[in-house]
Protein backbone atom coordinates (compact mmCIF):
# COMPACT_ATOMS: atom_id res chain seq x y z
CA UNK A 1 0.00 0.00 0.00
CA UNK A 2 1.33 3.39 -0.95
CA UNK A 3 2.13 5.66 1.96
CA UNK A 4 -0.10 8.74 2.21
CA UNK A 5 2.07 11.68 3.21
CA UNK A 6 1.02 13.51 6.36
CA UNK A 7 3.69 16.17 6.80
CA UNK A 8 4.00 16.74 3.06
CA UNK A 9 0.29 16.37 2.28
CA UNK A 10 0.02 19.84 0.81
CA UNK A 11 3.46 20.15 -0.74
CA UNK A 12 3.11 20.21 -4.50
CA UNK A 13 -0.40 21.70 -4.47
CA UNK A 14 -0.63 25.13 -6.09
CA UNK A 15 -0.72 27.80 -3.39
CA UNK A 16 0.20 25.26 -0.71
CA UNK A 17 1.61 28.07 1.43
CA UNK A 18 -1.71 29.94 1.64
CA UNK A 19 -4.20 29.60 4.45
CA UNK A 20 -7.01 28.78 2.02
CA UNK A 21 -5.31 25.64 0.74
CA UNK A 22 -4.40 24.71 4.29
CA UNK A 23 -7.96 25.15 5.56
CA UNK A 24 -9.30 23.12 2.63
CA UNK A 25 -7.04 20.23 3.71
CA UNK A 26 -8.62 20.24 7.17
CA UNK A 27 -6.16 22.71 8.62
CA UNK A 28 -6.75 24.30 12.03
CA UNK A 29 -9.35 21.63 12.89
CA UNK A 30 -6.92 20.14 15.38
CA UNK A 31 -6.49 23.50 17.08
CA UNK A 32 -10.26 23.97 17.19
CA UNK A 33 -10.66 20.57 18.82
CA UNK A 34 -7.85 21.02 21.33
CA UNK A 35 -8.81 24.47 22.63
CA UNK A 36 -12.37 23.23 23.09
CA UNK A 37 -11.79 19.77 24.53
CA UNK A 38 -8.42 19.88 26.26
CA UNK A 39 -6.99 21.58 29.29
CA UNK A 40 -3.36 22.54 28.53
CA UNK A 41 -1.84 19.87 30.77
CA UNK A 42 -4.12 17.27 29.19
CA UNK A 43 -2.72 18.08 25.77
CA UNK A 44 0.83 17.72 27.17
CA UNK A 45 -0.22 14.21 28.24
CA UNK A 46 -1.58 13.59 24.75
CA UNK A 47 1.78 14.48 23.16
CA UNK A 48 3.57 12.27 25.69
CA UNK A 49 1.23 9.39 24.88
CA UNK A 50 1.90 9.84 21.17
CA UNK A 51 5.57 9.15 21.81
CA UNK A 52 6.72 12.11 19.72
CA UNK A 53 10.48 12.57 19.84
CA UNK A 54 12.12 15.83 18.77
CA UNK A 55 13.00 16.06 15.09
CA UNK A 56 15.82 18.57 15.47
CA UNK A 57 18.57 16.06 16.09
CA UNK A 58 18.60 14.78 19.65
CA UNK A 59 15.35 12.79 19.52
CA UNK A 60 14.32 13.83 23.02
CA UNK A 61 10.66 13.11 23.91
CA UNK A 62 8.76 16.36 23.30
CA UNK A 63 6.07 15.94 25.95
CA UNK A 64 8.68 15.11 28.56
CA UNK A 65 10.62 18.26 27.65
CA UNK A 66 7.46 20.32 28.13
CA UNK A 67 6.99 18.63 31.49
CA UNK A 68 10.28 20.10 32.76
CA UNK A 69 8.73 23.57 33.04
CA UNK A 70 8.37 24.66 36.65
CA UNK A 71 4.84 24.37 37.96
CA UNK A 72 4.84 27.93 39.28
CA UNK A 73 3.62 30.56 36.86
CA UNK A 74 5.08 33.71 38.40
CA UNK A 75 7.21 34.46 35.35
CA UNK A 76 6.35 34.50 31.66
CA UNK A 77 7.05 31.31 29.71
CA UNK A 78 8.36 31.34 26.21
CA UNK A 79 8.24 28.99 23.27
CA UNK A 80 11.11 29.41 20.81
CA UNK A 81 10.83 27.67 17.49
CA UNK A 82 14.16 26.51 16.19
CA UNK A 83 13.97 27.25 12.47
CA UNK A 84 17.71 27.78 12.22
CA UNK A 85 18.17 24.73 10.04
CA UNK A 86 21.88 24.58 9.23
CA UNK A 87 23.11 21.03 9.63
CA UNK A 88 24.86 20.13 6.36
CA UNK A 89 22.69 17.73 4.39
CA UNK A 90 19.44 18.95 5.98
CA UNK A 91 16.68 20.87 4.19
CA UNK A 92 13.39 19.53 5.53
CA UNK A 93 12.36 22.44 7.77
CA UNK A 94 13.00 24.82 4.91
CA UNK A 95 10.52 22.85 2.80
CA UNK A 96 7.82 22.94 5.49
CA UNK A 97 8.35 26.66 6.12
CA UNK A 98 8.22 27.56 2.44
CA UNK A 99 5.53 25.15 1.28
CA UNK A 100 3.21 24.52 4.23
CA UNK A 101 3.86 27.18 6.88
CA UNK A 102 0.41 26.80 8.43
CA UNK A 103 1.06 23.15 9.31
CA UNK A 104 3.98 24.43 11.39
CA UNK A 105 2.11 27.46 12.68
CA UNK A 106 -0.80 25.38 13.91
CA UNK A 107 1.70 23.18 15.78
CA UNK A 108 3.25 26.28 17.34
CA UNK A 109 -0.11 27.56 18.56
CA UNK A 110 -1.01 24.12 19.93
CA UNK A 111 2.32 23.75 21.71
CA UNK A 112 2.21 27.26 23.14
CA UNK A 113 -1.30 26.51 24.39
CA UNK A 114 -0.08 23.29 25.99
CA UNK A 115 2.75 24.97 27.88
CA UNK A 116 0.65 28.06 28.68
CA UNK A 117 2.91 30.51 26.92
CA UNK A 118 1.65 33.81 25.52
CA UNK A 119 4.66 35.00 23.56
CA UNK A 120 6.41 32.70 21.13
CA UNK A 121 9.41 33.35 18.88
CA UNK A 122 10.14 31.92 15.48
CA UNK A 123 13.92 32.03 15.05
CA UNK A 124 14.53 31.52 11.35
CA UNK A 125 17.87 31.08 9.65
CA UNK A 126 19.04 34.41 8.19
CA UNK A 127 19.70 32.94 4.75
CA UNK A 128 16.09 31.72 4.40
CA UNK A 129 14.69 34.82 2.70
CA UNK A 130 11.82 33.05 0.97
CA UNK A 131 10.92 31.23 4.17
CA UNK A 132 10.97 34.48 6.12
CA UNK A 133 8.59 36.19 3.73
CA UNK A 134 6.32 33.15 3.49
CA UNK A 135 6.12 32.75 7.23
CA UNK A 136 5.49 36.45 7.83
CA UNK A 137 2.55 36.20 5.43
CA UNK A 138 1.27 33.05 7.16
CA UNK A 139 1.33 34.82 10.53
CA UNK A 140 -0.71 37.69 9.10
CA UNK A 141 -3.24 35.29 7.58
CA UNK A 142 -3.59 33.35 10.83
CA UNK A 143 -4.05 36.56 12.81
CA UNK A 144 -6.76 37.77 10.43
CA UNK A 145 -8.66 34.50 10.92
CA UNK A 146 -8.42 34.57 14.71
CA UNK A 147 -5.96 31.68 15.09
CA UNK A 148 -3.36 34.01 16.60
CA UNK A 149 -3.67 37.07 18.84
CA UNK A 150 -6.23 37.68 21.56
CA UNK A 151 -8.86 35.14 22.58
CA UNK A 152 -7.98 32.49 19.99
CA UNK A 153 -11.15 30.84 18.61
CA UNK A 154 -13.12 32.19 21.55
CA UNK A 155 -11.11 30.13 24.02
CA UNK A 156 -9.82 33.04 26.08
CA UNK A 157 -6.26 32.01 25.22
CA UNK A 158 -3.91 34.73 23.85
CA UNK A 159 -0.76 34.18 21.86
CA UNK A 160 1.60 36.54 20.10
CA UNK A 161 4.25 35.20 17.71
CA UNK A 162 7.39 37.17 16.92
CA UNK A 163 9.39 36.37 13.80
CA UNK A 164 13.14 36.73 14.31
CA UNK A 165 15.89 36.40 11.71
CA UNK A 166 19.20 34.79 12.54
CA UNK A 167 22.26 36.24 10.88
CA UNK A 168 24.39 33.39 9.64
CA UNK A 169 25.81 31.24 12.43
CA UNK A 170 25.43 27.44 12.50
CA UNK A 171 25.91 27.42 16.26
CA UNK A 172 22.63 29.29 16.79
CA UNK A 173 20.84 26.04 16.00
CA UNK A 174 22.11 24.89 19.41
CA UNK A 175 19.24 25.78 21.72
CA UNK A 176 21.05 27.94 24.26
CA UNK A 177 23.06 29.75 21.55
CA UNK A 178 19.72 30.44 19.89
CA UNK A 179 18.50 32.06 23.10
CA UNK A 180 21.62 34.23 23.34
CA UNK A 181 21.12 35.29 19.73
CA UNK A 182 17.45 36.08 20.39
CA UNK A 183 18.59 38.30 23.25
CA UNK A 184 20.71 40.23 20.76
CA UNK A 185 24.09 38.74 21.59
CA UNK A 186 26.81 36.64 20.01
CA UNK A 187 25.53 33.08 19.79
CA UNK A 188 27.64 31.47 22.49
CA UNK A 189 26.06 28.35 24.04
CA UNK A 190 25.31 28.46 27.75
CA UNK A 191 26.45 25.96 30.36
CA UNK A 192 23.68 23.54 31.34
CA UNK A 193 22.24 23.18 33.92
CA UNK A 194 20.24 25.27 34.39
CA UNK A 195 18.24 23.98 31.42
CA UNK A 196 16.18 26.42 29.36
CA UNK A 197 12.94 24.95 30.73
CA UNK A 198 13.94 26.55 34.03
CA UNK A 199 16.20 29.45 33.01
CA UNK A 200 15.80 30.27 29.34
CA UNK A 201 15.02 33.36 27.33
CA UNK A 202 15.42 36.54 29.45
CA UNK A 203 15.97 34.19 32.40
CA UNK A 204 12.44 32.82 32.10
CA UNK A 205 11.22 29.23 31.60
CA UNK A 206 11.56 28.43 27.90
CA UNK A 207 10.87 25.55 25.56
CA UNK A 208 12.76 25.25 22.29
CA UNK A 209 11.25 22.97 19.65
CA UNK A 210 12.21 22.18 16.08
CA UNK A 211 9.98 23.05 13.10
CA UNK A 212 9.26 19.45 12.05
CA UNK A 213 8.54 18.50 15.67
CA UNK A 214 5.84 21.19 15.82
CA UNK A 215 4.34 20.04 12.52
CA UNK A 216 4.00 16.62 14.16
CA UNK A 217 2.15 18.20 17.08
CA UNK A 218 -0.48 19.35 14.56
CA UNK A 219 -0.94 15.76 13.40
CA UNK A 220 -1.39 14.56 16.99
CA UNK A 221 -4.05 17.23 17.57
CA UNK A 222 -5.85 16.25 14.38
CA UNK A 223 -5.98 12.52 14.81
CA UNK A 224 -5.10 11.74 18.39
CA UNK A 225 -2.25 10.15 20.28
CA UNK A 226 -3.27 6.53 19.85
CA UNK A 227 -3.36 6.83 16.07
CA UNK A 228 0.01 8.59 16.08
CA UNK A 229 1.58 6.08 18.45
CA UNK A 230 0.77 3.31 15.99
CA UNK A 231 2.82 4.85 13.18
CA UNK A 232 6.43 3.92 12.54
CA UNK A 233 8.10 1.50 14.93
CA UNK A 234 6.29 1.75 18.25
CA UNK A 235 6.70 2.20 21.09
CA UNK A 236 9.84 4.35 20.92
CA UNK A 237 10.07 5.45 17.30
CA UNK A 238 6.63 6.70 16.40
CA UNK A 239 5.21 8.98 13.76
CA UNK A 240 6.16 10.12 10.28
CA UNK A 241 9.61 11.49 9.45
CA UNK A 242 11.08 13.70 6.79
CA UNK A 243 14.31 12.37 5.30
CA UNK A 244 16.63 14.61 3.29
CA UNK A 245 18.66 12.76 0.69
CA UNK A 246 21.61 14.48 -0.99
CA UNK A 247 24.89 13.62 -2.64
CA UNK A 248 25.34 11.01 -5.35
CA UNK A 249 21.71 10.04 -5.93
CA UNK A 250 19.54 10.57 -9.00
CA UNK A 251 16.75 12.41 -7.19
CA UNK A 252 18.02 14.36 -4.18
CA UNK A 253 15.11 15.63 -2.12
CA UNK A 254 12.94 15.42 0.97
CA UNK A 255 11.06 12.14 1.37
CA UNK A 256 8.45 11.31 3.96
CA UNK A 257 8.04 7.86 5.49
CA UNK A 258 7.10 6.45 8.86
CA UNK A 259 10.10 6.27 11.21
CA UNK A 260 12.08 3.15 10.43
CA UNK A 261 12.18 3.06 6.61
CA UNK A 262 15.18 0.97 5.49
CA UNK A 263 18.07 3.24 4.48
CA UNK A 264 18.61 1.37 1.21
CA UNK A 265 14.94 1.71 0.27
CA UNK A 266 15.27 5.44 0.80
CA UNK A 267 18.33 5.60 -1.44
CA UNK A 268 17.35 3.08 -4.12
CA UNK A 269 13.61 3.58 -4.43
CA UNK A 270 12.79 7.06 -3.20
CA UNK A 271 15.91 8.87 -4.35
CA UNK A 272 16.23 6.81 -7.53
CA UNK A 273 19.53 5.10 -6.75
CA UNK A 274 23.03 6.30 -7.50
CA UNK A 275 23.89 8.80 -10.24
CA UNK A 276 26.81 6.94 -11.80
CA UNK A 277 25.97 3.37 -12.81
CA UNK A 278 29.65 2.39 -12.71
CA UNK A 279 30.33 3.68 -9.21
CA UNK A 280 29.00 1.58 -6.33
CA UNK A 281 27.95 2.95 -2.97
CA UNK A 282 30.84 3.76 -0.68
CA UNK A 283 29.46 5.50 2.40
CA UNK A 284 26.40 7.19 3.83
CA UNK A 285 26.05 9.80 6.54
CA UNK A 286 22.58 8.97 7.89
CA UNK A 287 21.73 11.97 10.04
CA UNK A 288 23.40 15.19 8.98
CA UNK A 289 27.14 15.86 8.80
CA UNK A 290 27.68 15.63 12.57
CA UNK A 291 26.80 11.97 12.73
CA UNK A 292 29.17 9.02 12.30
CA UNK A 293 29.58 7.77 8.74
CA UNK A 294 28.39 4.29 7.76
CA UNK A 295 30.36 2.28 5.20
CA UNK A 296 28.30 0.66 2.40
CA UNK A 297 28.53 -2.69 4.20
CA UNK A 298 26.62 -1.26 7.17
CA UNK A 299 23.84 0.48 5.25
CA UNK A 300 21.36 -2.32 5.75
CA UNK A 301 19.77 -0.39 8.60
CA UNK A 302 16.42 1.08 9.57
CA UNK A 303 16.13 4.86 9.72
CA UNK A 304 14.90 5.48 13.22
CA UNK A 305 16.43 6.79 16.44
CA UNK A 306 17.21 3.48 18.11
CA UNK A 307 18.17 1.40 15.05
CA UNK A 308 20.81 3.94 14.05
CA UNK A 309 22.25 4.12 17.55
CA UNK A 310 22.52 0.32 17.43
CA UNK A 311 24.32 0.67 14.07
CA UNK A 312 26.88 3.03 15.61
CA UNK A 313 25.52 6.32 14.30
CA UNK A 314 22.46 8.47 14.94
CA UNK A 315 19.35 9.66 13.14
CA UNK A 316 20.24 13.27 13.97
CA UNK A 317 18.49 15.61 11.55
CA UNK A 318 17.89 12.78 9.05
CA UNK A 319 20.17 14.44 6.52
CA UNK A 320 21.25 11.46 4.42
CA UNK A 321 24.45 12.25 2.50
CA UNK A 322 25.22 9.56 -0.06
CA UNK A 323 28.76 9.03 -1.35
CA UNK A 324 29.79 6.72 -4.19
CA UNK A 325 33.12 5.03 -4.89
CA UNK A 326 34.45 8.14 -6.62
CA UNK A 327 34.60 9.98 -3.29
CA UNK A 328 37.90 10.44 -1.50
CA UNK A 329 37.08 10.18 2.19
CA UNK A 330 39.98 12.41 3.24
CA UNK A 331 38.68 15.09 0.92
CA UNK A 332 35.10 14.59 2.20
CA UNK A 333 36.18 14.88 5.82
CA UNK A 334 38.30 17.92 5.02
CA UNK A 335 35.22 19.62 3.60
CA UNK A 336 33.41 18.99 6.87
CA UNK A 337 36.39 19.98 9.01
CA UNK A 338 36.47 23.35 7.23
CA UNK A 339 32.79 23.77 7.93
CA UNK A 340 33.22 23.11 11.66
CA UNK A 341 36.36 25.23 11.91
CA UNK A 342 34.44 28.13 10.38
CA UNK A 343 31.37 27.60 12.56
CA UNK A 344 33.00 26.94 15.94
CA UNK A 345 31.91 29.81 18.19
CA UNK A 346 35.38 29.85 19.74
CA UNK A 347 34.21 29.73 23.32
CA UNK A 348 35.75 26.37 24.34
CA UNK A 349 39.42 25.71 23.67
CA UNK A 350 39.11 22.02 22.66
CA UNK A 351 36.61 22.91 19.92
CA UNK A 352 38.22 26.15 18.75
CA UNK A 353 41.71 24.65 18.57
CA UNK A 354 40.65 21.10 17.69
CA UNK A 355 38.73 22.13 14.58
CA UNK A 356 41.79 24.07 13.40
CA UNK A 357 43.99 21.03 13.96
CA UNK A 358 41.65 18.81 11.97
CA UNK A 359 41.79 21.17 8.99
CA UNK A 360 45.56 21.48 9.19
CA UNK A 361 46.25 17.75 9.44
CA UNK A 362 43.65 16.79 6.82
CA UNK A 363 44.95 19.40 4.41
CA UNK A 364 48.44 18.01 4.57
CA UNK A 365 47.22 14.42 4.20
CA UNK A 366 45.12 15.35 1.16
CA UNK A 367 48.05 17.32 -0.32
CA UNK A 368 50.21 14.23 -0.04
CA UNK A 369 52.29 15.62 2.81
CA UNK A 370 50.79 13.50 5.56
CA UNK A 371 53.14 12.26 8.26
CA UNK A 372 53.26 8.79 9.77
CA UNK A 373 50.97 8.84 12.79
CA UNK A 374 48.67 11.51 11.37
CA UNK A 375 45.66 9.21 11.32
CA UNK A 376 46.16 8.36 14.98
CA UNK A 377 46.68 12.04 15.67
CA UNK A 378 43.24 12.81 14.19
CA UNK A 379 41.62 10.12 16.32
CA UNK A 380 43.48 11.32 19.39
CA UNK A 381 42.53 14.97 18.95
CA UNK A 382 38.90 13.93 18.33
CA UNK A 383 38.90 12.06 21.64
CA UNK A 384 40.07 15.21 23.40
CA UNK A 385 37.35 17.38 21.86
CA UNK A 386 34.48 14.97 22.53
CA UNK A 387 32.87 15.52 25.90
CA UNK A 388 35.05 18.52 26.71
CA UNK A 389 32.93 21.36 25.38
CA UNK A 390 29.97 23.34 26.68
CA UNK A 391 27.68 22.29 23.83
CA UNK A 392 27.38 19.26 21.52
CA UNK A 393 29.37 21.02 18.77
CA UNK A 394 32.42 19.17 20.10
CA UNK A 395 30.81 15.81 19.38
CA UNK A 396 29.51 17.14 16.07
CA UNK A 397 33.06 17.35 14.74
CA UNK A 398 34.69 14.62 16.85
CA UNK A 399 32.26 11.96 15.64
CA UNK A 400 32.81 12.46 11.91
CA UNK A 401 36.59 12.75 12.33
CA UNK A 402 36.79 9.63 14.48
CA UNK A 403 34.48 7.59 12.28
CA UNK A 404 35.93 8.56 8.86
CA UNK A 405 39.45 7.94 10.14
CA UNK A 406 38.58 4.56 11.65
CA UNK A 407 36.19 3.21 9.04
CA UNK A 408 38.34 4.32 6.10
CA UNK A 409 41.67 4.00 7.88
CA UNK A 410 43.29 2.19 4.96
CA UNK A 411 42.42 4.98 2.57
CA UNK A 412 43.80 7.60 4.96
CA UNK A 413 46.99 5.57 5.47
CA UNK A 414 47.33 5.17 1.69
CA UNK A 415 47.39 8.94 1.32
CA UNK A 416 50.16 9.18 3.90
CA UNK A 417 52.17 6.23 2.58
CA UNK A 418 52.08 7.20 -1.10
CA UNK A 419 52.03 10.96 -0.73
CA UNK A 420 49.08 11.26 -3.04
CA UNK A 421 45.31 10.91 -3.18
CA UNK A 422 44.57 7.47 -4.64
CA UNK A 423 41.18 8.60 -5.88
CA UNK A 424 41.79 12.16 -7.00
CA UNK A 425 39.49 14.98 -6.09
CA UNK A 426 38.33 15.22 -9.71
CA UNK A 427 36.46 11.93 -9.42
CA UNK A 428 34.65 13.18 -6.38
CA UNK A 429 31.53 14.48 -8.03
CA UNK B 1 23.29 64.20 13.34
CA UNK B 2 22.48 60.50 13.46
CA UNK B 3 24.31 58.40 10.86
CA UNK B 4 21.12 56.72 9.62
CA UNK B 5 17.97 57.87 7.85
CA UNK B 6 15.27 59.22 10.26
CA UNK B 7 12.95 56.46 9.03
CA UNK B 8 15.48 53.80 10.05
CA UNK B 9 15.81 55.54 13.42
CA UNK B 10 12.05 55.45 13.87
CA UNK B 11 11.83 51.79 12.91
CA UNK B 12 14.53 50.90 15.44
CA UNK B 13 12.45 52.59 18.16
CA UNK B 14 9.51 50.50 17.00
CA UNK B 15 11.62 47.34 17.17
CA UNK B 16 12.69 48.12 20.72
CA UNK B 17 9.09 48.44 21.79
CA UNK B 18 8.17 45.16 20.08
CA UNK B 19 10.28 42.88 22.29
CA UNK B 20 9.94 42.01 25.97
CA UNK B 21 13.57 43.21 26.29
CA UNK B 22 15.08 45.96 24.14
CA UNK B 23 18.33 44.01 23.68
CA UNK B 24 16.57 41.66 21.27
CA UNK B 25 16.17 44.59 18.89
CA UNK B 26 19.89 44.65 18.12
CA UNK B 27 20.00 42.03 15.36
CA UNK B 28 16.94 43.36 13.52
CA UNK B 29 18.27 46.91 13.96
CA UNK B 30 21.56 45.90 12.37
CA UNK B 31 19.63 44.41 9.46
CA UNK B 32 17.76 47.71 9.01
CA UNK B 33 20.99 49.66 9.00
CA UNK B 34 22.59 47.28 6.53
CA UNK B 35 19.53 47.45 4.30
CA UNK B 36 19.85 51.23 4.20
CA UNK B 37 23.61 51.53 3.87
CA UNK B 38 24.75 48.27 2.31
CA UNK B 39 27.06 47.68 5.26
CA UNK B 40 27.36 48.49 8.96
CA UNK B 41 30.04 51.18 9.29
CA UNK B 42 31.63 52.02 12.60
CA UNK B 43 29.64 55.19 13.24
CA UNK B 44 26.44 53.20 12.78
CA UNK B 45 27.65 50.68 15.37
CA UNK B 46 28.28 53.51 17.85
CA UNK B 47 24.85 54.94 17.09
CA UNK B 48 22.97 51.65 17.47
CA UNK B 49 24.88 50.82 20.66
CA UNK B 50 23.54 53.95 22.31
CA UNK B 51 20.09 53.28 20.92
CA UNK B 52 19.93 49.77 22.40
CA UNK B 53 21.86 50.56 25.57
CA UNK B 54 24.99 48.47 25.07
CA UNK B 55 28.62 49.40 24.39
CA UNK B 56 29.97 49.97 20.87
CA UNK B 57 32.42 47.11 21.50
CA UNK B 58 29.49 44.81 22.24
CA UNK B 59 27.88 45.76 18.93
CA UNK B 60 31.17 45.24 17.07
CA UNK B 61 31.38 41.81 18.67
CA UNK B 62 27.91 40.93 17.45
CA UNK B 63 28.57 42.24 13.93
CA UNK B 64 31.77 40.21 13.62
CA UNK B 65 30.13 37.04 14.95
CA UNK B 66 27.47 36.73 12.24
CA UNK B 67 28.42 36.17 8.62
CA UNK B 68 25.40 38.01 7.24
CA UNK B 69 26.49 41.33 8.74
CA UNK B 70 28.99 43.24 6.64
CA UNK B 71 31.20 45.81 8.37
CA UNK B 72 32.51 46.71 4.91
CA UNK B 73 30.48 46.97 1.72
CA UNK B 74 30.11 43.89 -0.47
CA UNK B 75 29.34 43.86 -4.18
CA UNK B 76 25.92 44.95 -5.42
CA UNK B 77 25.51 41.31 -6.41
CA UNK B 78 26.90 39.33 -3.49
CA UNK B 79 27.51 35.82 -4.82
CA UNK B 80 27.63 33.15 -2.14
CA UNK B 81 28.60 29.71 -3.42
CA UNK B 82 27.87 26.84 -1.06
CA UNK B 83 31.00 24.77 -0.53
CA UNK B 84 30.01 22.22 2.12
CA UNK B 85 30.07 18.45 1.52
CA UNK B 86 26.69 17.86 -0.20
CA UNK B 87 27.45 20.64 -2.71
CA UNK B 88 31.09 19.53 -2.96
CA UNK B 89 29.93 16.03 -3.93
CA UNK B 90 28.03 17.60 -6.82
CA UNK B 91 30.85 19.77 -8.11
CA UNK B 92 30.67 23.15 -6.40
CA UNK B 93 34.44 23.51 -6.77
CA UNK B 94 34.03 23.72 -10.51
CA UNK B 95 31.24 26.30 -10.16
CA UNK B 96 33.36 28.48 -7.89
CA UNK B 97 36.36 28.25 -10.24
CA UNK B 98 34.16 29.15 -13.20
CA UNK B 99 32.68 32.18 -11.44
CA UNK B 100 36.13 33.29 -10.39
CA UNK B 101 37.35 33.10 -13.99
CA UNK B 102 34.30 34.84 -15.44
CA UNK B 103 34.40 37.68 -12.91
CA UNK B 104 38.18 37.97 -12.89
CA UNK B 105 38.34 37.94 -9.09
CA UNK B 106 39.39 35.43 -6.47
CA UNK B 107 37.11 34.03 -3.81
CA UNK B 108 36.67 36.69 -1.13
CA UNK B 109 37.15 39.60 -3.54
CA UNK B 110 34.92 42.25 -5.08
CA UNK B 111 35.15 43.47 -8.67
CA UNK B 112 36.75 46.93 -8.95
CA UNK B 113 33.45 48.43 -10.14
CA UNK B 114 31.74 47.09 -6.99
CA UNK B 115 29.18 45.14 -8.96
CA UNK B 116 30.10 41.61 -7.89
CA UNK B 117 31.58 40.02 -4.81
CA UNK B 118 32.33 36.32 -4.67
CA UNK B 119 32.47 34.22 -1.51
CA UNK B 120 32.39 30.52 -0.71
CA UNK B 121 30.00 29.95 2.17
CA UNK B 122 29.03 27.03 4.38
CA UNK B 123 25.94 24.89 3.83
CA UNK B 124 22.92 26.96 2.77
CA UNK B 125 20.48 24.16 3.50
CA UNK B 126 19.41 23.50 -0.07
CA UNK B 127 21.43 20.33 -0.71
CA UNK B 128 18.67 18.90 -2.89
CA UNK B 129 19.55 21.54 -5.50
CA UNK B 130 23.35 21.09 -5.23
CA UNK B 131 25.50 22.63 -6.47
CA UNK B 132 23.84 25.87 -5.51
CA UNK B 133 24.52 29.50 -4.72
CA UNK B 134 22.70 32.50 -3.39
CA UNK B 135 22.99 35.95 -4.93
CA UNK B 136 21.70 38.52 -2.43
CA UNK B 137 18.40 36.95 -1.36
CA UNK B 138 17.91 34.87 -4.49
CA UNK B 139 18.79 31.18 -4.65
CA UNK B 140 20.06 29.43 -7.73
CA UNK B 141 20.33 25.65 -7.75
CA UNK B 142 21.23 22.76 -10.05
CA UNK B 143 24.11 24.82 -11.38
CA UNK B 144 26.38 24.05 -14.27
CA UNK B 145 28.64 26.38 -16.24
CA UNK B 146 25.99 27.29 -18.79
CA UNK B 147 23.48 28.13 -16.08
CA UNK B 148 26.04 30.25 -14.23
CA UNK B 149 26.79 32.13 -17.47
CA UNK B 150 23.09 32.77 -18.06
CA UNK B 151 22.65 34.07 -14.51
CA UNK B 152 25.65 36.40 -14.81
CA UNK B 153 24.32 37.63 -18.15
CA UNK B 154 20.98 38.50 -16.56
CA UNK B 155 22.76 40.62 -13.95
CA UNK B 156 24.92 42.64 -16.35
Amino acid sequence: MAYEPLLLRNVGKPGSETIDVYLASGGYQGLRRVVKEFAPEKFVEEVKAAGLRGRGGAGFPTGMKWGFLPKTKDRPRYLCVNADESEPGTFKDRLLIEKDPHLVLEGIILSAFAIECHTAFFYIRGEFHTGYRTFAKAIEEARAKGFLGKNILGSGYDLDLILYRGAGAYICGEETALLESLEGKRGLPRIKPPFPAVVGLYGCPTIINNVETLANVTLIAERGASWYAGLGRPPKNTGPKLYCVSGHVKRPGVYEAPLGIPLMELIQERAGGLVHPDRPLKAVVPGGSSMRVLPATKCDVLMDFDSLIAAGSMLGSAGVIVMDSGTCMVWALLSLARFYAHESCGQCTPCREGTGWFVKVLERIERGEGRPGDVDLLIDVASRVEGNTICPFGEAIAWPVDSYARVFREEFEDHVAHGTCPIGATAAR
Amino acid sequence: MIPVHPETDRRIDELKAGFPHAGSALLPALYLIQEEKGSIPEEAMVYVAEKIGVSPAFVAGVVSFYTLFHPRPVGRHHIQVCRTLPCALRGCGEILAHLSKRLGIKEGETTPDGRFSLVAVECLGACDTAPMMQINDQEHGHLDRAKVDAILESLR
